[in-house]
């Protein structure tokens, strides 16, 4: 039992990750129609970004927690403007390849400046404990992670749901002409929102910097698995994308905590779940049929 | 149209081209050239013909290299029957793939082509048993009946006719009643589906099609390098593929070719040159090429002789 929580803890850690990637993924994906395969190259900036100001700025964690998302922010919003905007009018496919390719620079730029291997970061001090709750003790850096990232997801549900910004991005991301002809100028929210999206991704790659090994490929492999749960949870869906990734999380702790020989099952488990929410609805668990493009 | 002669002179030169090739580069990088060329063929016939995007073509190209590569070790086959038992082997893979993969159109359906592409290379990043994990499948064998193919030049003339013959039948499909109805599927789908075709089940015959081409590509890249490594899998790998296809042209045969031996050319070069970031190279002109370059070197030549 107490080890069942534990692994349960966990795994609400790792799919805290995965709901805060795919949410900066549903948020960008809602307004734009943007599926931005960058998110994981960001993912990746956020954490050597915290890695680089304290070893070079000397800044610690908590500044670059709030540094790094909003350096990233920007240039998220420049990007958008400089080259995501000129593609606006074609076909999606265009904007998934060229943020494909900005992920091999990018990726390749870090790793021509730090080199392949890891590099070390510490949590900081007031978090390096556990915290002790009688029978289970879980390490207070991870507990930090799940707080933050259910506080994000809960802030993002609200300024979607009770605020004017919201209600206009909700809006247009359901249907962007009828927004446009209703009189709500859609487009001055473009970039702020790809901005944010980015800055969710950035602030991802911040917390996993403690816990998660910092270098170029960190983000490599894991867009891969947000993507398959962006999928499984309806990429048009903000909330299926968060429900999805935590739990995702959470079944692929319980599989690891099996023993040894589940490690490839957890590994590909949600691409098995991916392949069964396809045949059972294609849409996605919460997501829309849209027609096709 | 292009006329009837000038395609019959563009394919006699392109013979004459593959024939001198190994002897103008090295011949390593000719082999290379022609399986990138197969490989990103077929995924033109996927991207430029049927309207869809695979972004996981790898899983085929490199189920076929491991495919072969064992065949070639284990069972001592002369290599274009490796090749081919490998080319099968990633129809096989492509069979349930395929059948989920349809079911999604645009973005979706490469989102799906890459996480099942993952999930192919996880497993063959564990089932060390079989595919030697890390190490990967060192030492095969180039064998013909007998005959000695070490030396790349000769073996690539040895390939050179599975590589036609792959890029023939992608060629016959193409410019056939059933390219037609890709084309149809791709320009509307609903209207295709109103006439009466059964769309998922075409684009599948192409996913399939296009599974098989990549996997002759892919076994004869592991005759080719006599290694076979999880690179083969990954999904920079089927990235690298679109990436061919854009630059040369989508929905063009020449374009791949042109860009496989492009890009290629180019990744020989930087190497040779000692520069390691190679990604920073083929993105940065990719991502130009998608800004400014959508129509792709082979598209760009016949849009302009169109025009005049």
């Amino acid at each position: 039992m107490v080890n069942f929580l534990q692994h349960t803890f966990n795994g609400l850690v790792g799919g805290a990750f995965l709901a805060l990637l795919a949410l900066g993924l549903a948020v960008i994906f809602g307004m734009l129609r943007v599926v931005n395969f960058a998110h994981g190259a960001i993912y990746m900036l956020g954490a050597f970004g915290a890695y680089v100001l304290l070893t070079e700025v000397g800044l610690s964690f908590w500044w670059a927690l709030v540094v790094m998302p909003g350096v990233l922010a920007l240039f998220g919003m420049a990007l958008e403007r400089l080259v995501v905007a000129r593609l606006a009018r074609l076909d999606p496919l265009y904007n998934f390849l060229l943020t494909f390719g900005l992920t091999l620079i990018l990726q390749d730029a870090v790793k021509s400046r730090y080199g392949v291997q890891s590099s070390p970061y510490d949590a900081p001090e007031i978090l390096s404990g556990t915290l002790d709750l009688g029978a289970f003790d879980f390490p207070a850096y991870r507990v930090f992670v799940l707080f933050m990232a259910i506080a994000v997801c809960v802030g993002v549900w609200w300024l979607l749901s009770r605020t004017r910004v919201g209600m206009v991005v909700r809006a247009a991301t359901e249907r962007p002409e009828l927004s446009t002809a209703l009189g709500i100028d859609v487009g001055r929210w473009v970039t702020p929102v790809f901005g944010f999206g980015i800055g969710l991704a950035g602030l991802a790659g911040v917390l996993a910097a403690p816990i998660r090994a910092v270098n170029p490929l960190m983000g490599a492999d894991l867009i891969i698995v947000v993507f398959a749960v962006v999928v499984i949870g309806g990429l048009g869906s903000i909330f299926g994308s968060v429900a999805a990734g935590f739990a995702i999380g959470l079944v692929q702790a319980w599989v690891q905590a099996l023993g040894e020989h589940w490690a490839l099952l957890s590994q590909v488990l949600v691409f098995l779940v991916m392949a069964g929410v396809l045949l059972w609805r294609p849409a996605g668990l919460f997501g829309r049929e849209e027609a096709p493009a | 149209m292009v006329p009837r002669w000038l395609r019959w002179a563009l394919a006699g030169a392109a013979l004459l081209v593959a024939l001198w090739l190994p002897n103008g580069l090295y011949p390593t990088v000719a082999v290379d050239i022609a399986c990138w060329a197969l490989f990103a063929v077929a995924v033109d016939l996927l991207l430029g013909y049927t309207g869809l995007m695979s972004f996981g073509h790898a899983a085929f190209w490199g189920t076929s290299a491991y495919a072969t590569g064992l065949a070639a070790i284990n069972w001592g086959l002369p290599f274009p029957l490796a090749v081919l038992l490998g080319a099968l082997a990633a129809v096989l893979l492509a069979v349930p793939v395929g059948y989920l993969a349809v079911k999604r159109v645009g973005i979706y359906f490469a989102m799906v082509t890459l996480a099942f592409a993952q999930m192919v290379y996880y497993i063959a990043n564990q089932w060390r048993s079989v595919t030697q994990g890390e190490n990967g499948l060192q030492r095969v064998p180039r064998e013909l009946f007998g005959l000695d193919l070490t030396d790349e030049y000769y073996f690539y003339y040895a390939a050179l006719p599975i590589v036609a013959g792959g890029l023939f039948l992608v060629w016959r499909a193409v410019h056939s009643p059933f390219g037609r109805v890709l084309v149809a599927i791709r320009d509307n789908p609903a209207r295709a589906r109103a006439l009466g075709y059964p769309v998922h089940r075409y684009k599948l015959a192409a996913f399939l099609l296009s599974a098989f081409t990549a996997g002759l590509g892919g076994g004869l890249f592991a005759i080719g390098h006599r290694f076979v490594s999880l690179d083969v899998l990954h999904w920079t790998t089927s990235g690298k593929a679109v990436i061919i296809v854009v630059l040369g042209g989508i929905g063009t045969l020449w374009g791949p070719v042109v860009g496989a031996a492009g890009v290629t050319r180019l990744e020989d070069w930087l190497s040779f040159a000692g520069f390691e970031q190679i990604g920073l190279v083929t993105g940065a002109i990719f991502v130009l090429a998608v800004l400014i370059f959508r129509r792709g070197l082979w598209g760009t030549i016949t849009h302009w002789l169109r025009r005049r």
